[in-house]
C-alpha cells in the first residue's frame, strides 16, 4: 500500500499479503510505534525491484533533508530529557518510534521517486480532508493536536491510571506537543508542495493560452505574409491588421469590432479605420479625444467620415490618411486628412456625387457642416462638425 | 569617437529587437551619426554615460525594465543628453510615463525613416516632438473636467493655453510644424515654443487627473 514492504514480506514468506498487512497494523499498535518506525526504515533502505539506488542512498546526499532529520533528532532529545525528568518512561519508546518514523517519511518524501510520493500523498489525503478546504492550516493543526492528545490521554489513563494525577497529565501533554512539533514540518512541506504545484499548473495554463492565441493569429498571418511576399501592399495590410489585433489583446484595448455594432463614436471610427485599412490597404492614423455614445446625428457623422476616408484611400494616392475626432461639450468634430494628390473642389464633375451626396448632403440633413479644403498637389482635408444634442438631465 | 563626417547629431540607439535596430541603423546612417547601441537598461546607461550622444532613441519597453529607468539614471550624470522615446505600445500609461521621466519627444515605431530622422534633429536642437497620438493624449488628459474644476489647479502648469490647445489639435490632425505655422500665421519657431511649453507642463504638472487618466485609459 505504501512502501511495498508488506508485499515484499509476503513474497518472501509466502504468506497472504492481506495477512501480513493485518499483522503489521497489530504490531504497530502493540509496540507503541516501533514497528511503524521499522517499516519506514525498511522503506528507506530496501531497493525497489529494477531500481539501482535505494531511497536511503539518495537521501544521504540530500543535505536539506539531513538537516530536517537533525532537527527532529534534537526535538527527540528534548522530549526524552523532559520525559525522564518527569519519570514518564513510557514516552521513551513512543518518542523514539515517532521521531524515526517522521524522519524516515521526510526523507522518503524528499527523495522518493514520484510513485512513492504519490503513495504518501494518497495516505495523507484523508487526513488533509479533515478540515474544510477554506479553513486555514492552523485549524487543521488544532484538530490534529486535539485528536492526538485525546488518543494519548486515553492510552496513558489505561496504562498508568493508578499513579498520581500529575505525572500522566504531564506525559500526555508532552507526547501531544511532541507529535505536533515532529509532524509539523512534514505537514507543512506537504502543504507547500501542493501549493507550488497548483501555481505551476496555473502558469502552464496561461502559457498554453498565449501559445494558442499566437498560433491562431500571428502564425497564420506570418504564413499569409510569406505567401504574398511579392506584394508589398498586401504584406503591409496583413501586418497592420495583425498589429491592431495583437495590440488590442496585449494592452487590453477594445476588442476588434465587427462582431457587434459599435455604440460609441470612438469605437465606430475605429471600425471605419479597420475596414478601410483592410479594404484599401491605406494606413489610417486615428486619434480621438473624448468619446460619447452614438445617436442618429453622430451615426450620420461617422458615415460621412467613412466616405471621406474611403475617398482619401481611393483617390488621393497617399499611403496614409489621418483621422482626428474631438468630442467637446457642445459639438463633435472630425477631420480627415491626406497628403495625396489633392484636387480642385470647383472642378469636380457633377456626376461624381460621392463627396456631394455622401458627405455634404448627409451632414446638412442632420444639421451639421462639412468643409473640404484641397489643392492639387497639397492633399485634402475634410472637416466635419456636428452639434451634440444636449443630454437630458 | 569624435564628431563624425556626417555632421548630423550623435545618436545612440536603445532597443532590444535586433531587427528593429538594424532597420533604424540602415535608415538613419546617412542622416545622423550613430555612436552606439544597447539592448537593455544596464548596458544602455553605461554606454550612454561613456559616449554622451546628443540624442538617445529609446524604446519604452526593455527586457529588464522600462525606458524611464535609463532616462533617470543618465540624467543624473549627463543632464545634457536628450531622449526621444520610441514605442510600439501606445499605451497612455507608458507614453505619459516616459515623457514625465524627461523624454523630449515620443513617436511610434511605425514612423517613416524620414520622419524619424526629422524627429531626431528636432530633439537634438532642444525642441519637443509630439506624434499625433501623443497630442491626442495630452488634449484628453488636460481636457476640462466636466464637473467643478479642482481648486488646487495651478493655471501656469495645469492648464493648456488656447494657443497651445490649437497647436496640439493641428498636430493631432496630422499637420507638420511648418503647416501649422502657415495655418496660424506664426513662425515655425513659435510653434516649437508652444510645443515645448506643452511638454514642460506635461512633465511638471502635478495635476492628478494626468496619472489617473493614464491608468484609467489602460483599463478601457
Amino acid at each position: 500500500m505504501l512502501g511495498g514492504i508488506a508485499t515484499g514480506l509476503s513474497a518472501r514468506t509466502r504468506i497472504d499479503v492481506t495477512l501480513v498487512r493485518i499483522g503489521l497494523v497489530v504490531a504497530v499498535l502493540l509496540s507503541g510505534g516501533v514497528v511503524a518506525a521499522a517499516y519506514v526504515i525498511a522503506w528507506l533502505l530496501l531497493p525497489v525491484d529494477g531500481q539501482a539506488e535505494t531511497i536511503g542512498q539518495r537521501a544521504w546526499r540530500d543535505r536539506d533533508g539531513i538537516g530536517v532529520v537533525a532537527a527532529i533528532a534534537s526535538l527527540l532529545a528534548v522530549v526524552l530529557i523532559v520525559a525522564s525528568a518527569t519519570a514518564a518512561h513510557w514516552v521513551d519508546t513512543f518518542a523514539w518510534a515517532a521521531a524515526a518514523t517522521a524522519a524516515g517519511l521526510v526523507l522518503i518524501w524528499r527523495n522518493g521517486p514520484p510513485a512513492e510520493r504519490e503513495a504518501l500523498q494518497r495516505a495523507a489525503e484523508p487526513v488533509l480532508r479533515l478540515g474544510p478546504r477554506s479553513r486555514s492550516r492552523r485549524g487543521l493543526a488544532a484538530r490534529l493536536v486535539a485528536g492526538a492528545a485525546l488518543l494519548l490521554g486515553g492510552v496513558a489513563a489505561i496504562t498508568i491510571g493508578h499513579q498520581a494525577v500529575l505525572q500522566p497529565l504531564a506525559g500526555v501533554a508532552l507526547v501531544a506537543a511532541g507529535c505536533v512539533v515532529v509532524f509539523g514540518p512534514w505537514w507543512f512541506s506537504v502543504g507547500r508542495d501542493l501549493v507550488v504545484e497548483r501555481q505551476a499548473r496555473v502558469r502552464a495554463e496561461e502559457r498554453a493560452e498565449v501559445a494558442a492565441r499566437l498560433h491562431d493569429s500571428v502564425l497564420q498571418t506570418l504564413a499569409l505574409i510569406q505567401r504574398d511576399a511579392s506584394s508589398p501592399g498586401r504584406v503591409a495590410q496583413l501586418a497592420r491588421a495583425q498589429e491592431r489585433e495583437l495590440r488590442s489583446w496585449l494592452f487590453g484595448g477594445p476588442a476588434p469590432s465587427g462582431t457587434e455594432a459599435a455604440t460609441t463614436l470612438a469605437a465606430a471610427l475605429r471600425s471605419v479605420q479597420e475596414e478601410v485599412e483592410a479594404g484599401y490597404g491605406t494606413r489610417v492614423d486615428l486619434v480621438t479625444v473624448g468619446d460619447c455614445s452614438l445617436d442618429d446625428r453622430l451615426t450620420a457623422l461617422v458615415a460621412a467620415a467613412r466616405e471621406a476616408v474611403v475617398n482619401a484611400a481611393k483617390w488621393s494616392g497617399a499611403d496614409t490618411a489621418s483621422v482626428y475626432a474631438e468630442v467637446t461639450d457642445g459639438e463633435v468634430e472630425v477631420f480627415v486628412r491626406d497628403r495625396g494628390c489633392g484636387f480642385d473642389p470647383a472642378a469636380v464633375a457633377p456626376d461624381r456625387r460621392g463627396l456631394e451626396g455622401s458627405v455634404h448632403g448627409r451632414m446638412a440633413r442632420h444639421g451639421g457642416t462639412a468643409q473640404v479644403r484641397s489643392e492639387p498637389g497639397a492633399g485634402t482635408e475634410v472637416a466635419l462638425r456636428m452639434r451634440r444634442v444636449p443630454v437630458a438631465s | 569617437m569624435t564628431e563624425g563626417s556626417s555632421g548630423g547629431p550623435r545618436v545612440f540607439l536603445v532597443d532590444d529587437h535586433d531587427l528593429f535596430r538594424s532597420g533604424v541603423r540602415a535608415e538613419l546612417t546617412r542622416l545622423v551619426e550613430l555612436v552606439g547601441e544597447a539592448d537593455d537598461v544596464g548596458p544602455a546607461i553605461e554606454l550612454i554615460t561613456e559616449r554622451s550622444p546628443h540624442v538617445v532613441i529609446l524604446d519604452v519597453h526593455l527586457p529588464s525594465g522600462r525606458g524611464q529607468a535609463v532616462i533617470e539614471a543618465v540624467r543624473a550624470v549627463r543632464p545634457e543628453v536628450r531622449f526621444l522615446a520610441l514605442s510600439a505600445s501606445d499605451a497612455p500609461e507608458d507614453v505619459i510615463g516616459v515623457i514625465r521621466a524627461g523624454a523630449r519627444g515620443y513617436v511610434t515605431k511605425t514612423i517613416s525613416p524620414a520622419d524619424l530622422a526629422d524627429a531626431v534633429v528636432r530633439v537634438a536642437a532642444g525642441d519637443a516632438v509630439f506624434s499625433p497620438r501623443l497630442a491626442g493624449f495630452v488634449l484628453d488628459a488636460f481636457a476640462a473636467e466636466p464637473g467643478a474644476p479642482s481648486p488646487a489647479v495651478d493655471p501656469e502648469l495645469d492648464q493648456l493655453s488656447p494657443r497651445e490647445r490649437e497647436v496640439l489639435r493641428f498636430i493631432a490632425r496630422g499637420y507638420t510644424y511648418k503647416e501649422i505655422a502657415r495655418e496660424l500665421g506664426i513662425s515655425v519657431k513659435t510653434v516649437e515654443t508652444h510645443v515645448s511649453g506643452v511638454l514642460r507642463k506635461l512633465q511638471l504638472s502635478t495635476r492628478h487627473q494626468l496619472t489617473r487618466w493614464a491608468t484609467e485609459r489602460r483599463l478601457v
